[in-house]
């Protein structure tokens, strides 16, 4: 723990800081480009530059010089604000002045620290430098011009993503950001170059020219594009969501998210079902609320009712409509609509146990039946981290391209009843091993890996992708028998909470309600449709696949006749002649954390304990495919997105369609 | 300094390079780079892998050898690297051959000493040979590049043609080395003054005269 002074302030610092670390410790604020938490440290833009005794009497790059013992660190001297001045001047002198056209504007790192640490003028008379624009995908635009080369989207991609793409070409002032070949960046994290970025070089291409930050309301909100729950930042102005960043959440999303995450919200404004609509002769044709509301009601369905929940459904919802199924005197409800039937009697035996910043200390990880790229990639990420680390990584399912040394072992699940010998070896050697099993695996191989868990100590995972998934099952959205306990009962009523993926074939005699936001498969076979919010229209609780409960407000109001599900559920109660005991929002909440307490508390959920594992569980079955077969279209606001569809088309589908093209 | 983008990825290209593959004396030098560093490490061979892929280029196509990107391609695949890593590295060093090139690579000296001493006259030559910057001649003889500062200030002025410095030139005498070239001949290669071997001063020592002979003490005269 070295002491050094900082300003004349002398402070104690831990092993391994370095003089910028330390200066921030003492809460002085050090301008820099290139340095980032968490990427390696490059020290090439000069930005960070102070003053250190004892060393050569020049100006020092903070954030490559380790703090040592008696450092005396001056951040305020007039070495220091001329060598600051001299290095932006020096950046800005192949810097275009475009930042009135520019999308970075506003949010520049470097427009903010040239006002801040610059001269104010510069007295460079020559031609400046251009470079041409280089393709990255559709997601990413470039104005290469404006790079300064701090590398940083370099170091993300080779770094973070461990998808080698991008590289810094040539030399001196010829040097240039590029992919090879100007392709496309083709990982699922691709688009945080675009936050990496302090200028605006890698900018969002969809957002292009769309708004100013400072025009922008900013609402705190949890993704659903997948069940890791990252931390998001709407930005909306007017009714219309223009764009999602990631907030800083060490324990989930670091400060990543998804390409998905990102730009499916594009989706929210197309494609929306913002009026009753009622199938009338075979045709969905526009009603009113009053309307369905009575043709519900003239059902009778007494206590034949059942509630599927999607995906992407807030806990409040779930409950409003166990409470009104409740009422009813029905308990049929339902969340893992394509007809899993694991066992959940305990959560924790389908819970992420290892806590997403806790499968970073695995030492061997055995993933089963999950393309953890697709399903969860900021999970990826960590384990690509554990794997830095020293992590060996196998996975039992089809091949896919993962972004860290791993070995298959093969489609088939038995391979776990016998475990290959290098693989026993690793995991008894491992002091932290851990098994994550994913949604293809549930079925045929949860007994067993529970039970090899127990064998080797492991922590025991469950890697969900639906955002509804665990609030669901602590709010009881599971039947034994899964859907088809469901279809067995042949409800009068099924009401569809944004279930698009559900089989709607076993309920052809029912009348099939669809409580939703988008014109998707649910609404096709459904013969009511009542327009529903999005997770940017509503106020929410979600829960995350390692069971934390997460809080997300509303940005936007939902269009046209779309109201907030809860309502449409507690108007339903009213015209189905059920007291549901809740008539605000509040109450709704307050009725659900009374039922669940765990809900009303941001954090991780307690499960308690594993449940006892059954030695002689035999695993058996093939995975011959992961449930995923487009990541860029997995829910209903991707498939209506744009963007995403341009993403799958180009990044997933190029290759076929330019091979249909020869 | 010259344009080193790589030559455009065109099917001609990846026809005729798509299948280069070392031959065994490269891939037997190749390995021999590889085994230097230790396991884990061998992406640091690729500074002497590509240099190997570009004279077995050479050798195919009788040129000094150039880098098409088939061929980066097959270097990354061979050290397992990401072809981008290898693409910079190639980038980066003007010793790559980004672009083909004649049989012979005249790289001219044009920084300040060799100036002084008379590279424009040295440029003037290549010129009326029908070279020109950055372009194969007609005969595909020849490549004329520019080239900063190569460390021959005391023999200036100096070209570096493929693997050999010509020091102490003038038109003249790059003239003779020009035409010996194409003549399919060897010239002598370093200074081209007759009598001195490297870069000692012509016409005999003009300082510290007394250590010719045997190791004199200057001390006492200080």
């Amino acid at each position: 723990m070295p002491k050094v002074t900082v300003d004349g302030q002398e402070i104690e610092v831990p092993d391994g800081a370095t003089v910028l670390q330390a200066c921030e410790l003492a809460g002085k604020e050090i301008p820099r480009f290139c340095y980032h938490e968490r990427l390696s440290i490059a020290g090439n833009c000069r930005m960070c530059l102070v003053e250190v005794k004892p060393g050569p009497p020049k100006p020092q790059a903070s954030c490559a010089l380790p703090a040592t013992e008696g450092q005396e660190i001056r951040t305020d001297s007039q070495m220091v604000k001329t060598a600051r001045e001299g290095v932006m001047e020096f950046l800005l002198i192949n810097h275009p002045l475009d930042c009135p056209i520019c999308d970075q504007g506003g949010e520049c790192d470097l427009q903010d620290q040239s006002i801040t640490y610059g001269r104010g003028a510069t007295r460079y008379e020559e031609n400046k430098r251009a470079v041409t624009e280089k393709y990255m995908g559709p997601l990413i635009k470039t104005v290469m011009t404006r790079c300064i080369h701090c590398t940083r989207c370099v170091r993300f991609s080779e770094e973070i993503a461990g998808v080698d793409e991008i590289g810094a070409l040539y030399r001196g002032e010829d040097m240039q950001i590029t992919t090879y070949l100007e392709q496309a960046a083709e990982h699922e994290l691709s688009a945080n170059v675009i936050d990496l970025c302090p200028v605006g070089a890698l900018t969002s291409r969809p957002y292009a020219f769309e708004a100013r930050p400072w025009e922008l309301k900013k609402t705190l909100s949890i993704d659903v594009s997948d069940a890791v729950g990252s931390n998001i930042r709407l930005d909306s102005r007017g009714r219309e969501v223009m764009r999602a960043l990631p907030r800083i959440n060490d324990d989930v999303n670091e400060e990543w998210i998804s390409d998905k995450a990102r730009y499916q919200v594009d989706g929210l404004t197309k494609r929306r079902l913002d009026k009753v609509f009622m199938r009338k002769r075979g045709k969905l044709q526009p009603a009113s609320w009053d309307e369905a509301f009575k043709a519900i009601a003239k059902a009778k369905p007494g206590k034949s009712i059942a509630a599927v929940a999607g995906d992407m459904v807030d806990c409040e919802t779930m409950f409003a409509a166990k409470a009104l199924l409740k009422a009813c005197g029905s308990s049929l409800i339902e969340g893992r609509q394509t007809g899993m039937d694991y066992d959940v009697s305990n959560l924790a035996a389908v819970n992420f146990n290892s806590t997403f910043a806790g499968i970073e200390q695995a030492d061997a990880i055995l993933i089963v039946g999950s393309h953890v790229r697709w399903e969860a990639p900021l999970v990826n990420v960590r384990i690509r981290k554990a794997v830095k680390r020293g992590a060996k990584v196998f996975v039992v399912g089809p091949y896919w391209e993962t972004t860290y040394p791993a070995e298959f072992l093969g489609e088939e699940l038995g391979v776990l009843n016998k475990l290959p010998d290098a693989v026993a070896e690793a995991f008894k050697n491992a002091g932290k091993p851990a098994i994550i099993l994913g949604g293809a695996a549930l079925k045929g191989a949860h007994g067993k890996a529970l039970a090899l868990a127990h064998e080797f100590g492991a922590a025991f995972n469950v890697l969900h992708f639906s955002a509804a998934r665990m609030g669901g099952l602590m709010l009881g959205f599971a039947q034994k028998g899964g859907m088809k306990d469901i279809a067995a009962a042949k409800p009068k009523v099924v009401l569809s909470l944004g279930a698009d993926e559900m089989d709607f074939e076993p309920f052809a005699d029912a009348i099939k309600v669809y409580i939703g936001h988008h014109g998707d498969k649910g609404a096709h076979a459904a013969d009511i449709i009542l327009p529903a919010a999005s997770y940017a229209e509503k106020d929410g609780t979600y829960v995350n696949t390692e069971g934390r409960v997460q809080f997300a407000e509303k940005a936007v109001f939902a269009p046209g006749d779309a109201r907030e599900d809860w309502t449409i559920l507690r108007a339903l109660a009213d015209a189905l002649g059920v007291n549901v005991g809740f008539d605000s929002f509040a109450e709704l909440q307050a009725a659900m954390i009374a039922e669940v307490p765990a809900l009303g508390e941001e954090g991780l959920a307690d499960y308690g304990a594993l449940p006892k594992a059954d030695a002689k569980a035999k695993a058996e079955g093939t995975i011959s495919a992961y449930p995923i077969k487009d990541f860029y279209l997995t829910n209903p606001i991707a498939r209506a997105s744009e963007v995403m569809q341009r993403c799958s088309a180009e990044l997933l589908h190029g290759g076929d369609l330019a091979e249909a093209a020869e | 300094m010259a344009d080193r983008s790589p030559a455009p990825d065109t099917p001609e290209l990846r026809e005729r390079w798509g299948a280069f593959e070392f031959n065994e004396s490269y891939r037997a030098k190749a390995d021999k780079a590889i085994a230097r560093y230790p396991e884990g490490r061998q992406k640091s061979a690729v500074m002497p892998l590509l240099d190997l892929a570009q004279r077995q280029v050479g050798e195919e196509t009788n040129t000094q050898g150039w880098l098409p990107l088939p061929v980066i391609e097959y270097v990354a695949d061979y050290l397992d690297m990401p072809v981008i890593r290898v693409l910079e590295v190639a980038t980066f060093y003007f010793m790559y051959n980004m672009k083909p090139v004649g049989k012979y690579h005249v790289q001219v000296c044009g920084t300040t000493p060799c100036m002084l001493r008379g590279s424009d006259g040295l440029f003037e030559t290549c010129k009326k040979r029908g070279m020109s910057k950055g372009h194969v001649s007609e005969d595909g003889l020849w490549t004329l590049t520019e080239v900063e500062c190569m460390g021959n200030c005391a023999t200036a002025p100096m070209v570096q043609i493929n693997d050999d410095n010509y020091e102490d030139l003038t038109p003249e005498r790059l003239d003779a080395i020009l035409d010996a070239l194409a003549a399919g001949e060897q010239p002598k290669t370093g200074t081209q003054i007759e009598g001195k071997r490297t870069s000692e001063p012509e016409g005999g020592p003009t300082t510290l005269k007394d250590m010719v002979d045997a190791n004199h003490d200057y001390r006492g005269e200080w």
